[in-house]
């Protein structure tokens, strides 16, 4: 395994760094992020550069500007990884995109621990849940690919202290691991499919599936919304046309250059993003909406660690749908708040998890190897 | 009717640290060249985190000692959202709620005699950028851009314009001796919150406060013409007063309302998901603790105590360079009173020639002491030593090598001197004859002449007796 591609959201020196958005338009970086720094040490060749939907806020990387997708969405990086052309590739997860897509395209994605991997030169959204995660085409390469990026870096204050991080993937003896029972049936008969091949193949690899219910997914999902919003809508709002990136050609005034640069510059998801975004920390909603949600945050950390006390893992679908179809970015905002009840528990506390077969599962914080060495017991079987 | 006025101040000031909060770019007053001193970072670029610069908390957590303040143990940053060019993240990173240091108190001088003013708090944070406006665009220096800054927010507590400057005199003093800021070139700037009331009521006036006055000057006026237009506001009914932040302006000497725009924002705080809450320990504490200066106020009553004026005490407290000086001189075994004499009128004297101030002097406390030891022990007379301390600012010589060159090692005794003197007058009889017929003038230059030959040695007193005696 050689090659490997950069999602547009990290940095590589010279070249062009845009997040799929207008805003960044001809933006090019100074340096190389710390996983790109990373790769190369570790001997990889970068393959190029892989597109995303605009600051990797969309479902799977449907609207990335200027490259609208049309038909069955896909994700860049992960139809790249399934179809050969590039080994692995590095993306950010940050609101369950990069998960998606590999689920859509049936290969693998690793999203580790928060603060194993540097966020040093990653266009930042989510800072407290975002986390630069591998495709491969199976748990053992992503093992590989995670190691040599993963470790302390100086440069990103939220690294955790630890140098090197070694993961396992030979298949666990034995394990435990506990479904959680859909109780709203989001998820389609295809994704139901999915999940029962899975679950046979970890059984017939000798792990114990246990069916639990969790009551906190749509209160964890907003929760994350809530912050995903506020920090983004903070982090992009560097992006004014004064420094660099597009500005817009007609302003009188700098309110008028502010106003039309940005009207311009982010698509209406983005937007969307924005407002939610600033309404939550506004002085008048900040205790109900940010506070809470980092109260609900705590709570689902304390209720996870305790499911983990006694499961290696939890099993859950990663997408309604097993296809997506194109959509009209007007429905952008919700459709993707509603598939985030998936995804969103990673993100919001921290922990790893892996799509492997279309599905997912959560692992305790720092046991990616458990992940890695599940996700391959049951690729094993489905073969 | 009578008022009484209630003041309370937001004080910033800039850290001497060698480097932004941050990043690692080169901190107050390194750059002059606009947008030199900028990388990545602190121009808002997008991949870069910060990172906390640790001297920052120690300088906080000093003047938080240095102003009685409780220091927090857990303390964390929030980001303060607003755009304008001059912020190129359009949020600036600060504290609101867990500030590094609470409920601080400081001693000033007032009319009525010593009064505490509370700090309720002091906080750190980032500065922004400047702007330069020129005709029909705006240039923005990202220079002084995530500069760190303390902000000392005092409560309500000042009654005068007098006690106000008191405060900031002291302000300046203490942080000055404590090496935490320079306080000069705008790296000290005041918000004044300002309301008026009936004397003898407890509620408070309307409050106005002023913003961004970065001269003491400014501030005095300011607060002046404040107090003034509320007072007639309340008095003949000129206009309502409503609580408004304004700006002064230095040309007219009045303040002005700011539009409302400017000052309705909401900031939308929040907590800084990329910094992390900082601890500090004990361990880390007492570490800064052992390093804090001695307090101002204990060091103005030992010089009080060793006989030194309070216009040089004044002098002295402003400069970290003098007062280290004088105390490791003082350590050295030399008179304080004396000490203070050679660092205010001597060497100042040799810097000023050289257009240099007190902040330039950078003699060793070692040579100093020597070359008073040696004025005081009569080894050399007080000339000799000036001209020591001068070759020492000037060319770095040291007092023993100056005055080994210039001929003035000699011990001398009594005999030496003699010797000198009947020499002098032996080669000037005419002098001699002039001083006997009455010209006392004459005896200045027999002595003259004395001193002339023993090329500055020997104690003028001892020669001017032994003089006296063999004419």
């Amino acid at each position: 395994m050689k090659k490997i591609a950069i999602d547009d959201t990290i940095m590589i020196k010279g070249e062009l760094a845009q997040a799929g958005s207008h805003i960044l338009e001809g933006y090019r970086s100074l340096f190389d992020a710390e996983v790109v720094t990373r790769i190369k040490n570790a001997g990889y060749e970068i393959s190029g550069k892989t597109a995303t939907g605009e600051f990797g806020l969309d479902l799977v990387g449907e609207f990335s500007y200027g490259a609208e997708q049309k038909g069955k969405l896909h994700g860049d990086a992960a139809l790249q990884v399934a179809g050969g052309e590039t080994d692995a590739a590095l993306a950010v997860d940050m609101n369950g995109s990069a998960r998606r897509a590999a689920a859509l395209s049936g290969i693998t994605f690793i999203k580790p621990t928060y603060g194993t991997v540097s966020r040093y030169g990653i266009i930042s959204c989510a800072a407290s849940g975002e986390q630069v995660g591998v495709y491969a085409r199976g748990a053992e390469e992503a093992a590989q690919v995670l190691e040599a990026i993963s470790g302390h870096d100086d440069k990103d204050g939220t690294s955790l202290p630890e140098k090197e991080y070694k993961y396992r993937t030979e298949a666990a003896a034995g394990g435990k691991i506990a479904v959680i029972r859909d109780p709203e049936d989001k998820a389609d008969e295809d994704t139901k499919m999915k999940m029962e091949d899975f679950k046979e193949s970890l059984k017939a690899s000798g792990v114990t599936v246990d069916e639990i219910e969790l009551d906190f997914l749509s209160p964890a999902a907003t929760a994350w919304q809530i912050l995903m919003c506020a920090e983004t809508c903070n982090n992009i709002s560097r992006y004014d046309g004064v420094k660099f990136g597009h500005r817009a050609d007609n302003f009188r005034n700098i309110d008028e250059l502010y106003i039309n640069t940005r009207t311009e510059g982010f698509n209406f998801l983005t937007k969307a993003v924005i407002l939610y975004g600033s309404d939550v920390l506004s002085k008048n909603r900040y205790k109900d909406c940010y506070e809470k949600s980092l109260k609900i945050r705590r709570i689902v950390a304390d209720s996870m660690a305790k499911i983990f006390e006694e499961y290696d893992a939890v099993l859950t679908p990663v997408c309604s749908k097993t296809e997506y179809e194109a959509y009209d970015i007007d429905e952008a905002f919700g459709k993707v708040f509603e598939e985030s009840e998936f995804t969103a528990i990673p993100n919001l506390i921290g922990i790893p998890a892996i799509v492997s077969g279309g599905v997912q599962m959560m692992g305790d914080k720092y046991c990616e190897s458990k992940l890695f060495s599940l996700a391959a017991a049951g690729e094993r079987g489905l073969k | 009717m009578k008022y009484e006025t209630v003041i309370g101040l937001e004080t910033h000031v800039e850290l001497n640290t060698k480097s932004k909060i941050f990043c690692a770019c080169g901190g107050h007053g390194a750059s002059e060249e606009p947008n030199d001193c900028v990388c990545p970072a602190c121009c808002g670029m997008p991949g870069m985190l910060p990172v906390t610069n640790k001297r920052v908390i120690e300088l906080a957590v000093t003047a938080g000692l240095m102003l009685n303040c409780d220091i927090s143990r857990y303390t964390t940053f929030d980001k303060k959202n607003y755009y304008y060019p001059d912020l190129p993240c359009a949020y600036q990173i600060t504290q609101l709620n867990h500030p590094i240091c609470t409920n601080g108190l400081v001693s000033i001088k007032s009319e009525e005699g010593n009064r505490d003013i509370r700090i309720k708090q002091i906080h750190m944070e980032e500065d922004a950028g400047k702007l330069i406006h020129e005709g029909k665009y705006s240039l923005v220096d990202f220079n002084r851009t995530s500069v760190p800054l303390i902000e000392v927010v005092t409560q309500p507590d000042f009654r005068s314009p007098q006690e106000v400057m008191n405060y900031l005199n002291k302000l300046k003093s203490m942080f000055r001796s404590g090496g935490i800021s320079e306080c000069e070139n705008g790296a000290m700037r005041c918000d004044v919150n300002i309301s008026v009331r009936p004397e003898g009521t407890e509620e408070l006036g309307v409050r106005s406060e002023i913003k961004n006055m970065s001269s003491f000057e400014s501030i005095e006026k300011a607060i002046y013409y404040e107090i003034q237009r509320h007072i007639d506001a309340l008095e003949y009914d000129l206009e309502e007063l409503v609580q408004e932040t304004r700006r002064f302006d230095e040309k007219t000497g009045k303040t002005f309302a700011m539009r409302d725009k400017e000052t309705a924002a909401d900031y939308r705080y929040f907590p800084d998901p990329n910094l992390m809450p900082i601890l500090i320990d004990d361990e880390w504490l007492e570490q800064i603790m052992a390093n804090k200066p001695v307090a101002v106020d204990e060091r103005i009553d030992y010089y009080r105590e060793s006989g030194i004026s309070e216009e040089e005490i004044t002098v002295l407290i402003s400069s970290q360079t003098a007062t280290k000086l004088l105390e490791e001189v003082v350590a050295a075994g030399c008179d304080a009173r004396e000490t203070v004499k050679w660092i205010l009128i001597e060497a100042v004297g040799v810097l000023r020639k050289g257009g240099k101030g007190l902040d330039d002097l950078q003699i060793s406390a070692e040579d100093l002491s020597a070359i008073i030891k040696m004025v005081t022990e009569s080894k050399i007379n007080r000339n000799s030593g000036k001209a020591a301390l001068a070759a020492l600012i000037e060319e770095g010589i040291s007092p023993e090598e100056y005055i080994k060159s210039a001929g003035i090692d000699r011990k001398l005794d009594s005999s030496d001197i003699l010797a000198v003197v009947q020499k002098v007058i032996s080669d000037n009889q005419d002098i001699v004859e002039a001083y006997k017929s009455g010209k006392t003038k004459a005896f200045q230059a027999l002595l003259g002449a004395c001193m002339r030959e023993l090329k500055g040695a020997g104690n003028p007193g001892v020669i001017k007796e032994m003089l006296e005696k063999n004419l």
